[in-house]
Order: C-alpha cells, then structure tokens, then sequence
C-alpha cells in the first residue's frame, strides 16, 4: 500500500514516526522483508558532505549614504560578481583572494559569515546621479546584512569517479594529491548514504523539496548543472559515475560552521565542504529496493587525472565496499585508497535530520516538478560563427 | 658520542644504491633504521637514528647530500589538530606507513604517532589544514 506525504507528516506531529538513517534500513530490510519495511518505516535519512566547488551566495548589503551602485566588490579581497542591482552580489565558493591567493577565498567568506566574524566590504563604481558614491570601504556581519543565501548551482552528484595518477610526478587536483606511478586513488561521495544514490530515479527528491543545508532548512531549487541522468546504470538502477545533481538553495543566516567548511586543495584552489541531508519517504516497496542499497552494490570508475585531456583512460570500475577497504588493485597492483568526502560528518547529518524529524522540527516536501529524467549532457568546441 | 634522528629521502635513482653501509664503514657511526619505506624505482623514506663522534656525523650528513640524498631533522612531530579534522581520510591515501587511517567502525581518522616515518607527504594534502608539522 502507497504512503503519502500527508500521511507522513501527521506521523511526525503525532510523533509516531518511524525514521532510520540509510544506512540502518539495509539491515532492516534484510531482517524483515521489503514488504514489512516498507510498512513500518515511514523515512529514510540520507546525507552527504563533500568538497562542492559549484556553490556561492547571493548577499544584499543594504544602501549606504549617499547610495552606490556598485560595479566592482570585495570581500576580504575576495572579489564578488557585482553585475546585478546597486547592492547585491554573488560570492562565488571557488573565488581567489587576490592579497591570499590559494590560502583565502569565497568559501572562507562565506564560512566566516557563518560563523559571525566580521568581513571587509570594498567597493568601486562609476557613479550616477541616482547612484553618486564612487567607492565604500566598511565592515558587515551576517547581522548587518540584509538577505544572504547560500544558492549552489551543482551540489549533491549522484556518484563521482575515483581518481589516479599513472604519471611519474605528483600531481595536484580537485580529487586531491595523487601520488606518482599509481601511488594512490582518492574517491567522492558517501556511497550507500548519498541522498541520489538512494532515489536513482528521482522518484521522491525534486524541484522544490526540502533538505537539510549545512544545519538550515533549504530547498531543491532546480536541478544542477550537469546534471546527466542518461549516465549508463546498473541493473539496480545505480549509475556508474557522475549522474544527477542538484541546484539547492537556503539562508546563509540559518547555517552551522559545523556542516559547512572551507577549504583549500593545495595547487588547485579553494573549494567548500557542505553538508547535505535529504529524507526520502518511503512511500512503497519499491522505494525499499532502491533505500536498502550498500556500498558493494555501487559501482564507479577509475580515471587517470595524468591526462589533461577530457576524456582520461580508465582503469575499469570499483565499489564502494572496496574503496572504503583502504586499497584497491589497479593494474594488478594494489594501491591505496582515500576519500576525500567525510562518510563521518555523512552519518552524523543523516542522524541529526532523523532526529529532528522525530522531534517534529523538520515536515517533509513533495516535490512541485520532477526533475528531468533526461538532459542534454554536451561539450564544449571551439568553433567559427559559420561552424556553429 | 652524540645521537641524532634523520629523515633521509632517497630519489627513485639512487634507492637500490648501498648508502647506510658506508655510513658504517667510512664513518664509523652506529645507526638505528626506525623506519623506512624502500620500493624499487619509487622515492624512498627512512627515519634514522645516528650515533657516533659528531665530527663524523656532520661530515656523513655531508656525504649523504652529495649522493643526492635529502636530508632533514626529525626533531619535529605531525601533530593532528583533531578540531580541525573533518574525518574525510583523503590522507590515509598518501601515508606509506598507514599511520593515518580511517577506522572502520568509528569512520573517524586515527593517527598512530608510532608507525609514522615524518615523511611529510601528507602535510600539503589535508584540505582543512589539520595536519602541521612541529618543530
């Protein structure tokens, strides 16, 4: 029998919701059958928290006197994309300082707004006569401010690649510091708890769909860049790569510096570690075969980041059960292996969003529109008009 | 007689090459491999404890630099700042020795100051700066 939204938010009022994490319902459903689970347990918690580069916030400073229409921003030297009204900005999470270089950048902005400390405002402009003030140099607090959201255009990949290096040098990447002659692989994502691992179909998760966003109350706002559903799956639904991602959005002001951290890979850039929870309802037994899922049954692929072209050899595919094993074989030699999101921080988020939905402070979200479940996934070429 | 612990860094060509016996034979020191992490056609590690007239040690550390090999005190410690860490493991990856994992029941990162060699190669990997070097 199907199980409605509705239906499950009364529990949660009522406080007889049933809510486990995602990574207790596969023992669950193992011990008591899908048809049973699928009865009993009304939530699955799912989580993740990971380095997402494609993230910033939109800030409104409020209009000083006399006003600015600022054309140039700076955030602690951080510049800002100022091409939108007087007093708004984008913060872009990957953003350079341009007095730190790779030590300081949009994600530690956006962290120490967060965590309350106080942030360099400088500003330019070409002055107007509804708009006469040529530049502002001042300090802001997220109390000072008006609106500020984190709003990420690409977060929450359904799967990700395993990275290796069959180079004799050490090479710097956003998969971290791969070590020459297949000296390490490092991997990303939470695997079994990751929130589209365990919905691969996007049944339950959509546009608009509450989540829980580095400790605040977001939304699905659309869905991510790149986003690319048509990725070749396994039988069991799982892609075997990047996939589905989610664009999300919610208020920087609500956020914990505990489930969002900046953070620098060193001969890369700065980049932003964001927790993210999302419930999935369980609302029929097929639900249940795609939320009892572990790490053995996901599958991704081993890529060469030596090669700095687009398409890098692979090195055939792996599971999660191994790569968490600490070493997996490539090439018949067994290389050590890494993750460079936190499985940890992961289970602790999916268990903080099951409390609070038991305690009645977090309401489940249908979705107002799917997301698509097929996109253009396309390169980019170099071409004339006349190619085009 | 005095005592000093190294850490010497052989490059890939010279690995296979018979350096700490000559440390003995033209030196006179005594040594003590703590540790050591030595593949064939790979960078090699040791940590080294030498023991002997410090004239002659001075004039073996001068030695070991010209045979190309690297060599730095190891009067200094990794030291995790665990406030810091955020238990991803992106370092367990790099360390030789395994003195950082991840353990697997907890998911949380152990450093097992015992087993590491101070090779260093994990202080530019870790993303939120938690793992220093003290001197």
């Amino acid at each position: 029998m199907a199980k409605t939204i509705e239906e499950i938010n009364e529990k949660i009022k009522n406080g007889k919701v049933v809510v486990l994490n995602a990574e207790e319902i596969i023992d669950y459903a193992e011990e008591k059958g899908t048809k049973k689970t699928a009865k009993e347990v009304d939530v699955v918690t799912t989580a993740t928290f990971g380095p997402m580069c494609s993230s910033g916030a939109f800030i409104n400073f409020g209009h000083p006197d006399p006003p600015i229409k600022m054309t140039k921003v700076w955030l602690n030297d951080v510049p800002a994309c100022a091409g939108i009204a007087a007093v708004d900005v984008y913060i872009g999470a990957a953003e350079l300082s341009e007095t730190e270089g790779m030590n300081y950048g949009g994600a530690y902005v956006i962290e120490d707004l967060i965590s309350g400390k106080p942030v360099k405002l400088r500003a330019t402009s070409h002055g107007t006569d509804c708009y006469p003030r040529r530049e502002i140099e001042t300090y802001i607090t997220k109390n000072t401010i008006n609106q500020a959201y984190l709003f990420n255009p690409r977060n929450v990949y359904q799967n990700y690649a395993v990275a290796t290096n069959s180079s004799n040098r050490t090479i710097y990447t956003y998969m971290g510091k791969l070590l020459p002659n297949f000296g390490n692989a490092t991997y990303c994502s939470a695997g079994q708890l990751s929130p589209l691992l365990n919905d691969p179909y996007y049944r339950t998760i959509g546009i608009g769909t509450r989540i829980f966003l580095a400790g605040s109350q977001g939304y699905v706002s659309w869905y991510g860049t790149q986003h690319n559903p048509g990725k070749e799956r396994l039988p069991n639904g799982i892609p075997c790569g990047p996939a589905g991602t989610l664009a999300v959005i919610g208020d920087l002001k609500e956020m914990s510096p505990e489930y969002l951290k900046a953070c620098t890979f060193h001969g890369y850039g700065v980049t932003i570690f964001i927790g993210i929870g999302i419930p999935i309802p369980v609302i029929d037994e097929e639900m249940v075969e795609f939320l009892k899922i572990k790490d053995e049954d996901i599958y991704t692929e081993i890529f060469d980041y030596s090669v700095q072209r687009r398409n890098k050899p692979s090195y055939g595919k792996v599971n999660y059960k191994q790569l968490r094993s600490g070493k997996i074989k490539i090439n018949g030699k067994f290389v050590q292996t890494g993750s460079i999101s936190s499985y940890f921080k992961a289970l602790e988020i999916s268990n903080v969003l099951k409390e609070e939905i038991k305690n009645g402070k977090f309401y489940l979200t249908a979705s107002v529109a799917p997301l698509p479940p097929e996109e253009k996934y396309g390169s980019l070429d170099i071409l004339s008009k006349e190619e085009l | 007689m005095i005592k000093r612990k190294l850490v010497l860094s052989f490059p890939e060509n010279i690995v296979t090459k018979p350096i700490t016996y000559k440390l003995v034979k033209e030196f006179n020191l005594e040594f003590n491999i703590l540790r050591a992490e030595i593949t064939p056609n790979m960078e090699g590690k040791m940590l080294i404890e030498l023991r002997g007239d410090k004239a002659q040690i001075d004039k073996s550390i001068k030695y070991l630099i010209s045979t190309g090999v690297s060599v730095q005190e190891a009067a200094k410690d990794i030291i995790l700042n665990k406030n810091q860490c955020i238990d991803c493991g992106v370092c367990a990856s790099i360390c030789i020795t395994q003195a950082l994992s991840l353990d697997n029941t907890s998911h949380k990162l152990k450093f097992n100051k015992d087993k590491c060699i101070l090779c260093e190669l994990c202080l530019d990997c870790c993303p939120v700066s938690a793992i220093k070097v003290h001197i």
